[in-house]
Parts: C-alpha cells; structure tokens; sequence
C-alpha cells in the first residue's frame, strides 16, 4: 500500500539486530502518527523465519534472492529501491550501523531523491515530518523536513528502546519477487573473527573504560585496578585502541561491542556518538571527563568534571577500603 | 597503480561551534575548517598503497578556506598531484559536493581512468549522504565503506579489502576494480609532514586548479534544514564536587546503594 | 685555555648555521676539537639508552657518517637538558647547535613519529599550544584570576611588563593556578602589567630544540608579529622554555627586548616583595634547578633567595643541584614522549629526581618551570610518596605566604 512506513529490519548471522527492534518501535510512532502501516521489509536468503519476530509491524515484505546472501550495499540498495518504485511508502527508517552502513545513501541515489543521515529522532510536527539529525560528533543537531514522496532516512542507534518494538504476535508475511543479477562486483568471502582467549566484556557486570583522556597507555593501569577493586573489567574507546593500548577484543562502541553492564565508569572518554551507542543502555554510567562540556555528561548518571588520572586512584583506594571495612563487620 | 583520493573540508570542532543568525547555517565568523579525519585516513591508505606497489596518488578537493593547507599538506607527504575544484558553492552539502567531485573527475582530462577511488568513511558534516557511495553511484562503480585494509591484485583487477563488523568481526570482501573505498582507519596512522616540507611544497609545487561550473544539484532533491541548533540536552548527569577523594567518597555512597560495593 | 661551561651564558648560535656550513661558524668548527673524552655521554641522563649518545654524533659528525644518526631513534631519548653543554671540557654547545640540527633530520627521516609527540607538534602549528585546545580559548582563565588582568588586544595602552603566560599555565588547571598566583603577586606588587591573552601562542622553543624547524619558524614568525603591535618595556614570563627561546632564538628574527622569567623578575624586587611575605611557615623545602634557566642561563640564586625571604622556609638542597640538577624529562619534546619511553624500558628521569628530592627530608619541591608541576606529582603519585611531598612552584609559595 502506498503511503506506509516501512523499516529495513536488519539483521546478521542469522539473528534480528537489536536496531531492527529500535526502529520498528521508532516507525511504529510515526505510522500511527500519520494514519498509515507500518512494514518490515526483510532482505537476505533463506531467512524467511526471522520475519517472525517482527510483530511489531502489521506486515513483512520479504525479498529474497542469493544475492542478498550477504552484507552487499548495492543489492540491497537495488533490491529496495525497486520495491519502493512499486510500492511509494511514506517512509522507509533503515539502521546506520556497520551491516547496513551505506545503504540509504545508495537507494536515495538511485530513486534520485533525498536522503537524511544520522537521524536520531523522526516526529509529525504540525502535520509534517520532522527529522533531527547529528552533525559534528554531537555538537550540532539539524532538524530537516524531509522532501520527497519517499523519505530516505538513516536511524541513529539509541532512537527508541529496542523492547518497545519487540512483539509476541508473528506478522504476516508477503514475499516480493527480487530481480537482480547473480553476481556482483562486491562479494564477501569470508569473516574474520576477533583474537580469542580474551575476556568478553559484553559479559561483565562492571567496566572500567578508557578514553583519549587517560593521555598514555601507563595510566590504563589506573583502569585496572579500578576495575580489579570492583570486580569488573577494563574496556575502551576507538582511540585507545587504535593507539594499542588495548586489544580490539576490549572496544566499546559502533565498530567493537554493545555492552549493559550494571556499572560503567568511563574515564576520559568525551562521548562520541559511536562510541555512546556501544555503552548506552548500561544501568548505571559514572563519567569523569576534564572538559565539562563533553557529550558523555549528557549520557551518564554522575559527573565529575576533573582529571580522570587523579579521581580513578582516589576511587580505587575508597572503594577498597570499603570493602575490607565491610569484610571485617561481616566477620 | 592510479589511486585518487578525494580530501574533503570540514569544521573544526575545537572551536566552538555557534549558529548562524539564520537558524540554518554555521556561523563563520570563528570558524574553521580542517581537512576531515577519515579522508586523511583515506590519503594515509593510498600512500601506503603506492609505496607497496608503486604508482601514482592524484589528491581532488573542492575549494574552500584552508583547503590550500591541506593540499600542499598531502604533496608534502607524497601525492604525486593535487587538484581543487573551484567555481562552486562554498559550503556544498556531501550530496552537491560528492556530485561535482564526480563532475570534475569524468570530465578534467587525465583523471580517469583510475584504479582505486579512496575517500573517508564518513565525515562530520554528512547530513544528506556518504562521499563514498555517492561518488561511486554517479560514475557506476562498485563500493565499499569502513574499510581497514585494502590489498591489490592488480593481474585480476581486483582488490581484497577487510571492512569492520560489530563486535570486532571484520568481513573479508572482494570488489573489483575500478572501485570507490571509503576507509575507515588506514593500515598505520597518518604520517606526520615536518612544517619545512609542507613549506618546501609551498613554494616548489602547484595546486592546478581546475573549473568545474555548478550543474544544478545533480537532478536529486534536497531537503532543507529548517533549523540548526545545540544539542538539547534532555538529561544530564548530576555533577559530583570537591576533591579526587570527596568525589570517591560520593560515588561509594552511590555504588554501595545499587549493591555495588 | 677552554674551560667547561658550568653554567655559563651560552651566546645564541647563529641562525643560518645548518650541517652543511658548521665550518664556517666558530661554533661549529669547536665540534672538531672534541676530544671524545664521553663526560657529554656520562652526564646524559638517558646516555645510556642511546645508540649514538653525544660523543659519538660528533664522532660520526667527522668521520662522516651522520646519516646513519638520522635513521636511528636514538635521539628521541635527549632531552634538551644542557647538561652535555655544560660539562664538556671544549665548550662545545651541542644541545644548542648540533643536536637541535640533527633531530631535525631524525624527524624527516624516522618512518613513524610517537603518536603523543606527532599530536603535540600538529596541535602547536594548527592552534598555537600542544594541547588541541581553542585558541579562543587561552585567556579563558583571566576571568577566575581574582584580580584584574588587562589583555592588550582589548587595551592595547603601553604596558610596562608584557607578561608572556604561555601554554601549561593558561589551559591546564593545575597551572592556571600558578598563573593565578602570578597575577596576584604583579597585583600586590603594583607592577603595571598586561598578557596578550588570546593572541599569545607557544613560543615554540620546544619545537626548535625537539625537531621541527619549520613550526619554529613559523611560531616565532607570528609571534615577532604580534609583539610588534605594542609597546612594553619588558617581557616577563612564566616558562623557562619561554624565556629559552626568546633569549636565544628569537634574536634571529631581531627580537630585542628585555626578556626576564618571573623568578629573577620577582628577586629583582625582593625589598619590596618582602614585606609583603607575612604568613609564617614550618616548612622545609629542596628546590629543583630547572635546566632552562639553571644549565642554560645560570639562574640559581635568584630563586633561592625568593624561596629564603618566606618567613621560617628552610631551605635544603638535593645531591644534585645547580649546574649538576637532574632533569625532570620534559625537555626537547619528552614531555610528549612519556609513553615511547616507558615502551623502552627507560626509567622515568621524573621519578629518579623525584625520588633525591623525597629522600632531603623536604616537605615541598619548588619548581619554576610548568613542565616541572605536572611531571614530579605524576611521580610522587607512581612511587607512593604524594603524602609525604608536595610539589609548588615558586609563585604559588609566594602567593601563600602574601596571604593574597
């Protein structure tokens, strides 16, 4: 039906990504919003079941083709824009996240109308569609009235909880017939999985994670035995990383782990978009950042805007000193 | 081996970043602008690529303030050319800006054909489209972003490039060449150019400048920004006072209260 | 007859001499007099973490095989500390003339750069400080001085000393307050002072002695400029790298003006600044002869005097003090090496100082330079001792015992 909304529900490896679920909650708002349905369109080969869990929107459109196998961006982009020519949604919400990286771009390109990045919330304002975007690592937001008939728009991780677009109900589904080529001149050969025999902080219940703020790799030490103190593990931001002050096993964010451990500390780290995406949803965040405009203090429960070198010992020190006090009480 | 990378200009966040009295735009009164991050990544990954299988790496930028800088910048570090477009708007939009870059690069003599097109992953001001694909759909190439690694099979015209997955995963892709790669981290991190070399460029070598005049924006719709504005900042954390040992005092008292302790 | 230097002024070596015309410099014709007699080597403090220390860059200086000193990163551990200068027995000024000359080539050569030091250099051309840090936002700290502080951009009156603040000590809390400490102390004194505020940037004398001619060029450049636009009789400032490269460097460029650092600036007025020192204290104190202005430029008694006039200050001193002072590390580029060092296994030269100072008995290290601040209570954190030391510079005492 023309005129709906439709999500590209994303997935890899065989499951739902969690986005998928952020977005049919995010989509669902706006159907209802304006008086329409909403859709799941589900891409790939041979995954019809994982339509099931899609029951937040009214229906799934399913498209199937081999060469929709794998993460290939232009036959996704091929494959959708068909459809779209077909059908005219409204709408189509389609995740900004590794899997699904340039796919918006690509399909605006090729229905030739306009495409808005990094949106982190979509609203029906005085009967039209409102957009905000990021721009600048997080230091500007832009708020954009989509154009077209179909808009384009790519969907920040973190716009709506992921189990408000969870359902019990399985949704119908409709399977739509895909031409493309075969072959393409992008093919994934294979993947390359992490170095093992390291800890999966995706696990752990307490992080201790360090930023570009810790200024040197000896002070990731101060991590640690914070992190030691409270029983947890230490963890990192992209440039902590690529500096080698961590393994690429122990990175928080849009390219490492999604972690929601019950505690975390982040040391030093301004709060980048891509890197808050990983660490977000943890129960509890205690930020510690020199500068006291950082974007992390809009993420996190406590602040504390002072040197993260000086407070992580005096941190450790209090911590440990409680707990022994509580250790001889209970004895 | 022909690599070009395309260098694009973006604002310096460490500045602070105001909004123009229009409520749309940036104010430019302080503002400046930096050659943005990944595309130095991308410039790092094609240098890299010459030296390993030796070639040519041509540098194509719009024109805009400081772009000179960042142009002498990358001759200084070994492109071997470097080109700016100029007769645009100043402050294009990725999808105006990445529409006349592919202008430019099918219709200046000797730019194509090419082996690898190389460019930033993402850039900061990327609000309707990624250079990448963009570039790669208007000239009909294949593409692929937040790319790590690139290697080259020239004999079979094709490069095997790794790009980044969650949780640490890379995925392993094969694309064939001639290819657009929007890089996300080069194999080393971009070199440092001492200030006399980049100064020796200055003097000894040349910026061509080239005229591209503005088509209109590339058949494709805009949407316009209705406003731009400073993050509103829904929560925020409750900032913790004193010394490194009163702050840690408090932050017991919390941890103890969710069982923590 | 040649006798060592021992903290002798040091005249500034010429601005055009470059390793393909040493010979036609006085200066540069002493390097083949060495006698290869290594005392440069043994003073080194990394001297024996190098693959070429002092002695032998003179050594393949004159046989003729400098090139192979620049494809080795051994001069990544000198520090820029004189300490080579002021010993040899010929009066050869390597830290001044050679050294700069070859690390300059070391960082043209070396296929990649210590990510902290690559940043800092990229952060000093691009915003004028090290750090990244605005440069709109440099005076910022003027605001929380607690006295007022003219900024000649705005007022641009003659002054009667410019005070040249410099980077540690406008963006980093810990010296802001001894730029705070400094105000008042001008303040208390009725010194008719101004800052250039946010129109200062690095004076770049750890660009020159760390690598980069070209940035030091280029700061020295913009900053001759600047200081052209006002009229002041003196410069006071705050960092001993400062004051270095003003008196030795920027004389290239014409720069002749009065250059003092606070601590003989402050000493000149000592029967003023006197009076004015009332509250008392018990506290003992080792002061650590920064190279800078020690080594370099023979400073030593005017901030001992200053630390003297504080009543009940007792003053002790460390094995190695004056000419002999050891290097806290943050010299010609170390203060951004710190993490290439400790992947090298070298102890850190702050802790080795740090620990001469502890074992005085003093209660507090007395400082006069900003590098100094931020590296020995670093130390003092690492080894254990922040309870039993505290570290100040000498505005800061000062300022406490004004009770300003």
């Amino acid at each position: 039906m023309a005129g709906n909304v439709w999500v590209l529900a994303e997935h890899w490896r065989s499951k739902i990504s969690d986005i998928t679920y952020e977005l049919l909650a995010l989509g669902k708002e706006v159907a209802t919003n304006i008086g329409a349905e909403l859709q799941a369109v589900l891409l790939g080969h041979e995954v019809r079941e994982l339509a099931q869990s899609l029951g937040a929107a009214n229906s799934v459109l399913y498209l199937d083709h081999v060469a929709l196998a794998n993460p290939v961006p232009e036959s996704f982009a091929q494959a959708l824009a068909s459809a779209i020519r077909a059908r005219k949604p409204r709408a189509i919400l389609i995740p900004l996240t590794n899997v699904s990286w340039e796919i918006g771009t690509l399909l605006a390109a090729q229905l030739e109308v306009g495409y808005i990045n990094a949106c982190k919330d979509v609203r029906l304002v005085e009967g039209k569609l409102q957009v905000r975007s990021v721009l600048y690592g997080g230091k500007m937001e832009a708020l954009v009235n989509p154009a077209q008939s179909t808009a384009i728009l790519g969907i920040l991780p973190g716009a709506r909880p992921a189990d408000h677009g969870r359902a019990a109900t399985v949704p119908m589904l409709e399977e739509v017939t895909v031409d493309l080529a075969e072959t393409s001149s992008v093919q994934l050969k294979r993947y390359l999985e992490p170095e093992p025999g390291d800890i999966d902080i995706s696990k752990q219940e307490v992080l201790v994670s360090v930023g570009r703020g810790i200024q040197s790799r000896e002070n990731v030490r101060l991590a640690e035995e914070l992190a030691g103190a409270l029983g947890g593990a230490v963890c990192g931001s992209r440039p902590v990383i690529d500096q080698g002050w961590l393994p690429l096993s122990r990175q928080v964010g849009k390219s490492g782990a999604v972690v929601k451990p019950k505690l975390y500390v982040a040391a030093g780290i301004s709060g980048a978009p891509e890197h808050v995406e990983g660490m977000k949803n943890s129960d509890l965040i205690i930020a510690i950042n020199s500068d006291p405009q950082a974007p992390i203090f809009n993420v996190a429960r406590y602040g504390i805007t002072a040197d993260a070198i000086d407070v992580l010992p005096a941190l450790t020190e209090m911590v440990r000193s409680r707990k022994k006090e509580a250790k001889s009480r209970a004895a | 081996m022909k690599i070009i990378v395309l260098l694009k200009m973006v604002p310096d966040v460490v500045e602070e970043l105001e909004v123009a009295a229009d409520g749309q735009t940036l104010d430019t009164e302080f503002l400046r602008l930096i050659a943005n991050e990944l595309d130095n990544h991308a410039l790092e990954e094609a240098l890299l690529l010459k030296e390993k299988y030796s070639g040519t790496v041509t540098v194509v930028a719009l024109d805009a303030p400081e772009v000179d800088d960042a142009l002498f910048t990358a001759l200084a570090k070994g492109a071997d050319q470097a080109l700016k477009i100029t007769d645009g708007d100043s402050a294009p939009s990725t999808l105006s800006g990445a529409y006349r870059l592919a202008q430019a690069l099918s219709t200046v003599p000797g730019l194509l054909p090419v082996d690898l097109i190389l460019t930033g992953a993402q850039a900061i001001d990327d609000l309707d489209g990624m250079t990448s694909p963009l570039v790669a759909h208007f000239l009909r190439l294949p593409q692929l972003g937040i790319i790590t690694q690139v290697s080259v099979n020239s004999v079979a015209g094709v490069a095997t490039v790794l790009r980044e997955f969650p949780g640490g995963v890379r995925g392993e892709y094969e694309i064939q060449l001639p290819a657009v790669l929007g890089i996300q981290a080069a194999e080393k991190p971009p070199r440092y150019v001492p200030v006399s070399r980049v100064q020796v460029a200055m003097k000894s070598r040349v910026i061509e400048s080239v005229h591209v005049p503005t088509a209109a924006d590339g058949g494709v719709g805009l949407s316009p920004v209705e406003e731009m504005l400073k993050p509103e900042v829904t929560e925020h954390a409750q900032m913790l006072q004193g010394s490194p040992e009163e702050v840690a005092n408090q932050l017991c008292e919390v941890l103890a209260g969710r069982g923590l302790l | 007859m040649v006798t060592a230097n021992h903290g002798v002024f040091s005249p500034p070596p010429p601005c055009d001499i470059g390793l393909d015309n040493l010979t036609q410099f006085p200066e540069g014709r002493r390097l083949w007099t060495c006698i290869q007699c290594g005392t440069c080597a043994g003073t080194c403090p990394y001297g024996d973490r190098m693959q070429y220390p002092p002695r032998r860059i003179i050594g393949m200086l004159r046989a003729g095989e400098l090139e192979r000193v620049f494809t080795s990163d051994s001069l990544l551990n000198c520090v820029a500390c004189y300490a080579c200068t002021a010993k040899c027995p010929r009066g050869i000024d390597l830290t001044g003339v050679l050294l700069p000359l070859v690390k300059e080539q070391v960082l043209l050569h070396l296929p990649e750069i210590p990510a902290e030091l690559q940043k800092a250099l990229e952060n000093k051309l691009r915003y004028g400080n090290p750090m990244g840090e605005s440069p709109r936002k440099r005076a910022a700290w003027v605001k929380t001085a607690g006295v007022p502080i003219r900024i000649l951009s705005e007022d641009p009156r003659p002054a009667d000393a410019l005070w040249f603040v410099e980077c540690y000590n406008s963006y980093y809390p810990r010296g802001q307050q001894c730029a705070r400490a400094t105000a008042k102390i001008f303040t208390a004194l009725g010194i008719d002072f101004a800052i250039l505020g946010n129109e200062e940037k690095c004076a770049g004398e750890c660009g020159r002695l760390s690598w980069e001619r070209g940035l030091y060029s280029t700061l020295m450049e913009y900053n001759m400029l600047v200081l052209e636009k006002y009229k002041f009789k003196l410069i006071v400032t705050s960092c001993p790298h400062a004051y270095d490269a003003f008196r030795y460097r920027y004389t290239a460029l014409g720069f002749d003006y009065v250059i003092t650092h606070t601590t003989p600036f402050l000493a000149q007025r000592l029967a003023d600044l006197k009076p004015l020192l009332k509250r008392k204290t018990d506290c003992v104190v080792t002061y650590h002869d920064s190279c800078c202005l020690g080594r370099h430029s023979s400073i030593y008694d005017e901030p001992r005097l200053l630390l003297q006039a504080i009543p009940g200050m007792k003053l002790v001193e460390m094995t190695h003090n004056r000419v002999n002072t050891l290097c806290c590390g943050g010299g010609g580029g170390g203060m951004w090496l710190d993490t290439y060092y400790k992947a090298k296994g070298n102890e850190r030269l702050s802790e080795r100082r740090v620990k001469e100072a502890v074992a005085t008995g003093a209660d507090v290290l007395a400082v006069a330079c900003p590098y100094e601040i931020s590296r020995f209570e670093d130390a003092l954190k690492v080894l254990g001792y922040e309870k039993r030391m505290i570290v100040r510079d000498i505005v800061e005492l000062l300022a406490d015992a004004m009770e300003v």
